[in-house]
């Protein structure tokens, strides 16, 4: 049965999808030189639909909609809220990139992985679910191997779509058991079916599992991790940061709403992700010590990141879902920051090696100044979000009487302070072999300077004034099941 | 509403930080110009609190300002400022050292070598800049997120300010090893301060990072109860005061955690030694002090020993690890291991003559050791060694220099008449009370002390001038010469006038005294 709320509920999906079908229809008629002007479209677009949907389509009290297919609720409203962000400013980085920036299919891939994600978000049931993962997937494959005449970058998308095919697959088996314990696809019944019904926690335990290998693949936590260095470091940089950042937060969307729903009495897998979160923080860090290359680095590092938020969902109580949403937020526009960095540095200087960053404060300043605030919010350092977003998740863990997993957090954080800072030395403190740097500025085109600008305050601003922000996050995540 | 005068003193560094980088890079004197003028608003405004401060009427903190940062469900952390008796003189501390800082920075182009910073001079006073405003944000803080937001700001400036204009040879690797001491310190205390939070929390039923909420939770025995210490039953304050007071006492070079402090003297810039010998390493005891001593006191009762004992040790071991030292930076390194030592020693009585002790202390030593390290770093960037054997007859030269280190050396030695003795005198008065024994130890530090100093007035400012030195020492600038005069006459002031000081200490030490039960 139709009523106006049912657009409401969809309405970002469908100026997305709106946009997109602008974007085919226009792009083709362009002059091959207008072509880089798809990227502002993309952008303007994706900002419009932003405001629009934060506008108009506010979520009330939650409800189901489409026959139980769409939560409409404040949780999925926030995240995707989220994915347009981090998707405008992706466009932005897309636009001056040699290879994305003039093709108009290459944005409107991302538009169709963030209309994906959108439907990620808000799914209520595992039919829904499972078709929304692999919409946003597919696109992420064919953007990691965009760049057909590049090697590391086809490598990357096979990679990465091996890795999904088979992790989506096991996902896909695991939502099949669910079906066959319970009888419903339905997220909201799900849970109580699993508790009426007999007691099958040695059934439920595998299944878990099972919806693990494909979630931890998605947020790329250890063991599913082995994709994402590879995948990161060869695909084209505006798309790793889309992947590390958007991607994951889709992942951890619905690792939230999917446990929280369907497995609240089964206390065993707070304890396994415990483990994974463990594993995650500890092996992403370690991996990241010896890095040379600042998007290997990055990758390790955002294995690392995964661990922390994972912090937050193993302390099973409101706080602790609100700080894994708020760290998203937080995460999100840092790893742009830092994604878009690398990406407007390597644009120029045609190399992602940390010892070639040497000398970039002197010959851009500015550049300089957003790759600090990236990794020092990243290393977790005031005045910035990651500061905020790591205290609440450890707040969230001792109030649980997590203080192991706090004091793990915690010494993993002391590793990743060294290898953040190692890079800052490089940008910082080290000259160019026998150059003037002055000599060899790096210009920033429009594009780079908006976005950098945006996200470098939008950092600042998650560190400083993070009342809003953190209130948002926290009606989010009571508004989940 | 009365001038919010504390968040104007807190802010005005960073603000002036974010200024100074909108000023083009080449624009070097605008920089230092605007980066004066912060430091003397600043310091103006520090000198008007400490003035104004209502020692008669004692109503515990004063120019309070409060507001509701977040509260979301069970998490309200709250923008909580003011200060005490024991705070005020470390906000004048601070104003001070950041004052003097950008003097001794200002420098010239010499053609001997430069003096100053004159290499990216904006980047250094924005670093710089956001170094203060985190060390006032500390002094003033009421809150406990706050104040971890504060010291966390304070600590990874360091880490850029020596990695980029410190001292070739050791810059690198000094900066990593004090940022993870710094850091590991500070998380550990973030955990206790967590446990502190939910526990005063459940306890009363309001959740809050409010210091003076959590404090009177504690009186009401919110933190009397038992934990589980890996399956025996120990009493929350024993278990929770060693990671809280000793996480922020590695800020303060506390033995055995000290060994970072050195290291970053010696690999630091000269404004920066300043800053972190002055006021930093009075940000750990302070911290230690206010989160330590005064939310957990009956842990700080049953740990008094312990640090004590390190305090001891640092005092003696410190005095005699400087007096074997050649490099004049370090010498004054581990001297400030010894003096910080003496505070330590005045917070671990626990009595009324110690803590005055240590209040006094912290203010004597950062001005004092704020004028050593400007004098060597005035030596250093004109005769390029450091070394005391190289160097010799600097009194000629460099007048202005040696008469502030040895003035600053006569404080060092605690000689009546100045700061060092007003504040070293009471607290091995209160050492006496509770263990004699430790302080008859201590007082061997005060004679290395006394051998080390005037081993180094001698052979650095008297003797001849070393030939390859002839010649080569320019006169310091007028602002150096202004920073020198500030910071002897400060020592003089309060050496002779005690009362300038003391009796707003004994204020602030009035209420730690209460939280500690009597006495």
């Amino acid at each position: 049965m139709y009523t106006p709320t049912m657009l409401l509920a969809i309405l970002p999906e469908i100026l997305l999808l709106t946009l997109g079908v602008i974007l085919l229809v226009v792009e083709p008629f362009w002059k091959a030189e207008n072509r880089r002007n798809a990227g502002w479209l993309t952008f303007g677009g994706l900002l419009a639909a932003l405001l629009i949907s934060l506008l108009f389509a506010r979520p009330a009290d939650p409800q189901t909609v489409f026959g139980g297919m769409l939560r409409y609720d404040w949780y999925g409203f926030f995240f995707k809220m989220m994915f347009l962000f981090a998707a405008a400013a992706t466009s932005l980085f897309m636009m001056d990139h040699e290879k994305l920036g003039r093709r108009g299919e290459s944005y409107l891939l991302l538009l169709a992985t963030t209309l994906g994600m959108c439907l990620m978000a808000s799914s209520a049931d595992l039919v829904m679910l499972y078709l929304a993962i692999e919409t946003t997937s597919i696109p992420l494959y064919v953007l990691s191997g965009f760049m057909l005449d590049d090697k590391a970058s086809t490598e990357a998308g096979f990679k990465y779509l091996l890795y999904g095919a088979v992790t989506s697959a096991i996902l896909l088996y695991g939502f099949s058991l669910l079906f066959g314990f319970t009888g419903t696809t339905n997220l909201d019944t799900l849970g109580n079916a699993l508790a009426a019904g007999p007691n099958m926690s040695g059934l439920v335990f595998g299944v878990i599992l099972l919806l693990l290998v494909g979630l931890g693949f998605k947020i790329s936590a250890v063991p599913f991790h082995f994709w994402a260095p590879d995948v990161y470091q060869g695909a084209p940089t505006p798309v790793a940061g889309f992947l590390s950042t958007a991607s994951k937060a889709a992942g951890f969307a619905v690792l939230l709403r999917l446990f929280f729903a369907a497995f609240p009495g089964f206390a065993s897998w707070p304890s396994i992700l415990a483990v994974v979160a463990t594993l995650t923080m500890t092996i992403g860090n370690l991996l990241a010590l010896p890095q040379t290359n600042l998007k290997r680095l990055l990758a390790y590092s955002s294995i690392a990141h995964a661990g922390y938020a994972l912090i937050g969902v193993v302390a099973f109580s409101e706080l602790g879902r609100a700080s894994v949403v708020f760290y998203l937020l937080a995460y999100i526009a840092t790893n742009l920051l830092a994604f878009g960095a690398v990406m407007a540095f390597s644009r120029i200087t045609g190399s992602d090696d940390i010892k070639d960053f040497s000398g970039l404060s002197r010959r851009s300043p500015w550049l300089g100044l957003a790759m600090l605030a990236a990794f020092l919010s990243l290393a977790g350092m005031p005045p910035f979000g990651g500061f905020v977003a790591k205290v609440i998740v450890f707040a969230a863990a001792v109030d649980k009487g997590l203080y192991v997993l706090a004091i793990i957090g915690i010494l993993n954080s002391i590793i990743a302070v060294y290898y953040y800072l190692n890079v800052l030395k490089f940008v910082y403190l080290y000259r160019m072999d026998g150059e003037n740097e002055e000599a060899h500025p790096i210009p920033l085109t429009r594009p780079y300077a908006i976005a950098l600008v945006v996200l470098a305050v939008g950092v600042v601003l998650l560190g400083t004034l993070f009342g809003p922000w953190f209130d948002w996050s926290n009606l989010a995540a009571l508004n989940l099941f | 509403m009365n001038f919010p005068v504390l968040s104007v003193i807190v802010f005005t560094p960073l603000v002036a930080a974010v200024l100074i980088l909108l000023i083009p890079a080449d624009r070097k004197n605008e920089v230092r110009t605007t980066a004066l003028v912060a430091s003397v608003f600043a310091l103006a405004l520090s000198v008007w609190v400490y003035a104004q401060y209502a020692i008669n009427a004692y109503t515990g903190y004063q120019f309070i300002e409060k507001m509701t940062w977040l509260s979301v469900g069970n998490l309200h952390i709250d923008y909580h400022v003011g200060v005490d008796g024991m705070s005020a003189p470390l906000v004048l501390l601070t104003g001070i050292v950041m004052f003097t800082g950008v003097l001794i920075s200002w420098g010239k182009d010499d053609p001997h070598g430069p003096t100053g910073i004159q290499d990216r001079p904006r980047e250094f006073f924005a670093f710089l800049f956001l170094l203060a405003g985190g060390v006032f944000g500390v002094f003033v803080s009421l809150d406990l997120f706050l104040l971890f937001f504060f010291y966390e700001i304070a600590v990874f400036p360091m880490y850029l300010l020596i990695a980029i204009w410190g001292w070739v040879k050791t810059r690198e690797y000094a900066a990593m090893k004090l940022t993870l001491y710094l850091f590991i310190g500070s998380v550990v205390a973030l955990i206790g301060a967590l446990a502190m939070y939910w526990t005063a929390g459940q306890a009363t039923g309001t959740y809050t990072f409010d210091m003076l909420k959590i404090s009177e939770a504690q009186q009401a025995g919110a933190f009397n109860g038992l934990v589980n210490f890996f399956g025996a039953q120990v009493p929350f304050q024993v278990v929770w005061f060693l990671p809280v007071f000793l996480g922020f006492a590695v800020l303060g070079g506390i033995w055995p955690f000290h060994n970072w402090s050195p290291d970053g003297h010696v690999a630091a810039p000269t404004a920066v030694s300043m800053f972190h010998a002055g006021v930093l390493m009075k940000l750990g005891a302070f911290a230690a002090l206010r989160v330590g001593i005064m939310l957990l006191p009956d842990g700080a009762k049953y740990w008094a020993w312990l640090i004590m004992l390190f305090a001891t040790v640092a005092v003696v071991y410190g005095a005699y690890i400087a007096f074997v030292q050649t490099d004049m930076k370090y010498m004054i390194g581990f001297s400030s291991v010894s003096h910080m030592g003496l505070v330590m020693f005045g917070l671990s009585t626990l009595n009324r003559d110690g803590l005055t002790g240590a209040g006094l202390q912290m203010f004597s030593h950062g001005v004092m050791t704020a004028l050593f390290f400007a004098v060597t770093g005035m030596i250093y960037d004109r005769a390029h060694t450091r070394q005391i054997p190289e160097l010799g007859g600097m009194i000629k030269p460099l007048p202005w220099a040696a008469v502030g280190f040895i003035i600053g050396g006569l404080v060092s030695m605690g000689m009546p008449f100045f700061s060092g003795f007003v504040a070293e005198f009471p607290i091995f008065m209160g050492v006496w009370q509770v263990m004699p024994i430790a302080a008859i130890i201590a007082s061997i530090s005060i004679v290395i002390t006394a051998a080390y100093i005037m081993n180094n007035i001698r052979r650095v400012f008297f003797g001849e001038v070393p030939a390859n030195l002839e010649g080569h020492i320019s006169p310091i600038t007028a602002l150096d010469k202004v920073a020198i005069a500030t910071l002897c006459l400060l020592m003089v002031a309060l050496g002779l006038f005690p009362w300038l000081m003391a009796p707003m200490i004994q204020s602030g030490v009035n209420s730690i005294l209460t939280l500690l039960g009597g006495a």
